[in-house]
């Protein structure tokens, strides 16, 4: 039987995808708990929640009463069992299936039948990690891009064992979270990540192949197609280590030898060349110099 | 169609033979050229090259082909003023604003930078690459396509959610589906077939997709 969703649970509320999700939440009218094991990420990620909700009025998106009553909406926990209240709980913690699988272990003691448990992951099976609850038919994966609070798209799977009532469910708060669903069966990397790091892993292999220099191949790509970034630039921004990551997760299941970890991505990570974070990847964000200058 | 500006360079340029490809035929590019006894820089358009050293840059447009096989090749030291270059389309789509300009090890540094003058003082943007197959963007993009064109078949998502995507999550100006269907998937075809048959490797093989487009165009 279908539940009427009131409150929401963020799991992982003190990482950046979790914090604006639970932004996303509080926005539009949902009563939201976020919950993480680190109350200083939590106090943090509400600072910052403040300091978003101030922007948006600063800049006429949103209007002062309606931010007081977004941040009155949304409590910060390190008390897994105040989740009891949740109708729906998204969960936005590490990308590995153990911590996921002990996560929904803890839920399945705290939270009513139910509840419905929604996943951010972006490179595991829903299936898998469905397996690690008691009620697999509730769990459902609603990937949110980051930054979660800015970008609309939603990548939603159903498992294996999804049941028809959850997924819709989950479809129907997700356009009432003014956010908008597209529909993937839960492949590895659903759409976009499928998409995106072969990909990236190509433009890697095409600087290492002498194809051409880095800022060549981002600009080819953004002046012949349009798009806003180039694959480049953009692995400098997600990091150079989680491109890694993310290549492990997909050709450990795939073996697409596009989704493998290019050997010069390796060898800029050992040197230390992790992108934007580290201040150079492919580019050099200290002086603007290209990568190898 | 982009923007483009008719060139107003130093140096003068004459155009031999005719495309479709890179400058349609109302191309303001067309309009400045110079016959080819007044011109420094020449731009053969579908049309075979001939040597000549007293040019500062000899340009031949590309399709799928390498540059080496144009101008021969010398165990890795081959190069001269002679350069390749694609005005990057999309199969049926109007021409984009990149040239892709394609240089050998030895190519002349003063030819190099004469075609780029050239070009931008045109309008259009330059990106230089080494001569491989596919150049920069077809020989990223195409495997995309093909993956997409996979995922469809495959029933992973809906045309209309694959695009919707990488829309709203990457920002691309168009879905990687809407976009090789709007190129052409016959194009698509040629593209890769000419990438695979290159190269060996498995992303690059003709989507089923393209290759019933093909198959259905030659009935």
């Amino acid at each position: 039987m279908s539940h009427s969703i009131t409150t929401i649970g963020v799991c992982g509320g003190g990482g950046t995808m979790g914090a604006g999700i639970a932004i996303v939440a509080a926005r539009a009218g949902f009563k939201t708990i976020s919950y993480d094991r680190s109350p200083d990420s939590l106090a943090s990620a509400r600072k910052q929640t403040s300091q978003f909700f101030d922007k948006s009025v600063e800049r006429g998106k949103m209007k002062p009463e309606l931010r007081d009553e977004a941040l009155a909406r949304l409590t910060i926990t390190s008390d897994i069992s105040e989740l009891a209240a949740c109708d729906l709980v998204i969960e936005a913690v590490f990308e590995e299936l153990g911590v996921k699988h002990a996560l929904l272990k803890q839920l399945d003691e705290v939270c009513p039948d139910h509840t419905i448990y929604a996943s951010n992951t972006s490179t595991l099976s829903i299936t898998e990690i469905a397996s690690g609850s008691t009620r697999p038919h509730n769990v459902v994966g609603m990937h949110f891009c980051l930054p979660a609070q800015l970008m609309k798209l939603v990548e939603m799977s159903a498992g294996i064992l999804t049941s028809p009532e959850t997924f819709k469910t989950a479809w129907a708060l997700t356009e009432q979270l003014g956010q908008i669903p597209v529909e993937t069966r839960d492949d590895p990397g659903f759409i976009l990540n499928a998409l995106l790091v072969p990909f990236n892993n190509d433009a890697i292999r095409a600087v290492e192949a002498g194809v051409a220099d880095a800022g060549d191949i981002d600009k080819a790509i953004k002046v012949g197609l349009g798009y806003k970034m180039g694959p480049l630039e953009l692995i400098d921004l997600i990091g150079l280590d989680t491109q890694i990551r993310l290549c492990e997760a997909f050709y450990g299941i795939t073996l697409d030898p596009r989704a493998s970890a290019p050997p010069l991505l390796r060898r800029m990570v050992a040197a230390g060349l992790t992108g934007r974070k580290s201040g150079r990847g492919f580019f050099n964000y200290g002086s603007n110099a290209m990568f190898g200058a | 169609m982009s923007e483009q500006a008719t060139p107003n360079h130093a140096i003068p340029y004459a155009t031999i033979g005719t495309s479709c490809q890179s400058f349609p035929d109302n191309d303001p590019f067309l309009s400045s050229a110079v016959t080819p006894d007044q011109a420094g820089i020449i731009l053969y358009l579908g049309y075979p090259h001939r040597n000549d050293d007293s040019k500062q840059a000899i340009l031949v447009e590309l399709h799928t082909e390498c540059l080496g096989e144009l101008t021969g090749e010398h165990l890795g030291e081959e190069g001269s003023n002679v350069l390749g270059f694609a005005r990057y389309r999309n199969g049926a789509d109007d021409p984009s604003p990149l040239i892709e300009l394609v240089k050998q090890k030895n190519s002349k540094p003063e030819a190099i930078a004469a075609a780029i003058a050239l070009f931008e003082s045109a309008g259009l943007q330059v990106a230089v690459c080494n001569d491989h197959l596919g150049r920069i963007i077809d020989r990223l993009v195409r495997p995309k396509y093909n993956a997409a064109l996979r995922f469809l078949d495959e029933g992973r998502a809906t045309q209309k959610d694959l695009d919707l995507t990488c829309k709203l999550g990457l920002g691309y100006p168009d879905g990687p589906i809407e976009r090789v269907v709007r190129g052409g998937l016959v194009h698509h075809y040629n593209v890769t077939t000419a990438l695979f048959e290159g190269t060996g490797a498995s992303g690059y093989a003709p989507a089923r997709r393209a290759i019933v487009a093909a198959k259905r165009e030659r009935n």
